[in-house]
């Protein structure tokens, strides 16, 4: 997992398999950062996801109640078509910008 | 239905959630004897995360135990996995298979029931308050036949 700093817009990259057990340290890491460095775009890439249940959706829509309440936009990129199937189960689809 | 059995596993691990991504790893082990397609596969891992999640944050979530995987194939390339918990169990399991429905608060979709029947073909789920819960989970392997 990697976050890097682009002007207004933080991006996580996550990486590898995604459940219950590690959704934990890839929220922690983001969340600190998003609170420490106040962006105003928040940018969740999955493009290293190898793996993911419903608890990608849970990641997501943690981070997207974390970010509007400090002002800041969520965008999603680099979901595969099975992922974004399990995304748009949520109705998330509504709330969050998703870029290819 | 009774179909004969052509392959069986049985695994019982503690349910911590580390144990999540052992029990997707051992169900795709045994479901590759069936010779199905990525496709498949990846399905059925992430219907068994599910069921092996909810055991872990719902079933025990007061005091730990065991979470026991019965694997079957059965004639015709039919995979069965059945996921059981001894835990606190399901009071109004209608309710609790409700897309978006959880009791697990912010962290968690409530989308672990839909994601299992949107990737496998059949899915039952047997529970009594205090005694545990049941999830079995039917998947059609066609292969790439």
């Amino acid at each position: 997992m990697q976050i890097t700093r682009e002007q207004d817009a933080l991006t996580v990259f996550l990486t590898g398999e995604l459940d219950h057990h590690t959704a934990r340290a890839m929220r922690q890491a983001a969340d600190d950062a998003l609170r420490s460095q106040k962006p105003d775009v928040l940018r969740l890439d999955f493009s290293g996801v190898t793996f993911m249940d419903s608890s990608g959706v849970g990641l997501i829509m943690g981070r997207y109640k974390l970010a509007s309440s400090l002002g800041a936009a969520l965008t999603v990129r680099g979901l595969t078509k099975r992922d974004e199937r399990i995304v748009k189960m949520s109705g998330l689809a509504k709330l969050v910008r998703f870029e290819d | 239905m009774n179909k004969t059995k052509r392959n069986t596993c049985r695994l019982v691990f503690p349910a911590k959630s580390v144990n999540e991504g052992f029990a997707r790893a051992a169900v795709a082990a045994f479901a590759a004897l069936a010779d199905p397609t990525v496709e498949e596969l990846a399905d059925l891992k992430t219907a068994v995360s599910e069921a092996v999640t909810n055991a872990v944050v719902h079933g025990y979530r007061d005091y730990p135990g065991d979470v026991t995987l019965d694997l079957a194939l059965l004639e015709g390339n039919l995979l069965r996995v059945k996921v059981r918990d001894k835990g606190v169990g399901i009071a109004d399991v209608k309710l609790a298979r409700q897309a978006l429905y959880t009791t697990a608060g912010d962290e968690r979709s409530g989308l672990g029931f839909t994601v299992m029947e949107s990737f496998c073909d059949k899915v039952k789920v047997a529970s009594r308050p205090g005694r545990g819960t049941t999830v079995t989970l039917e998947k059609q392997i066609r292969g790439r036949a």
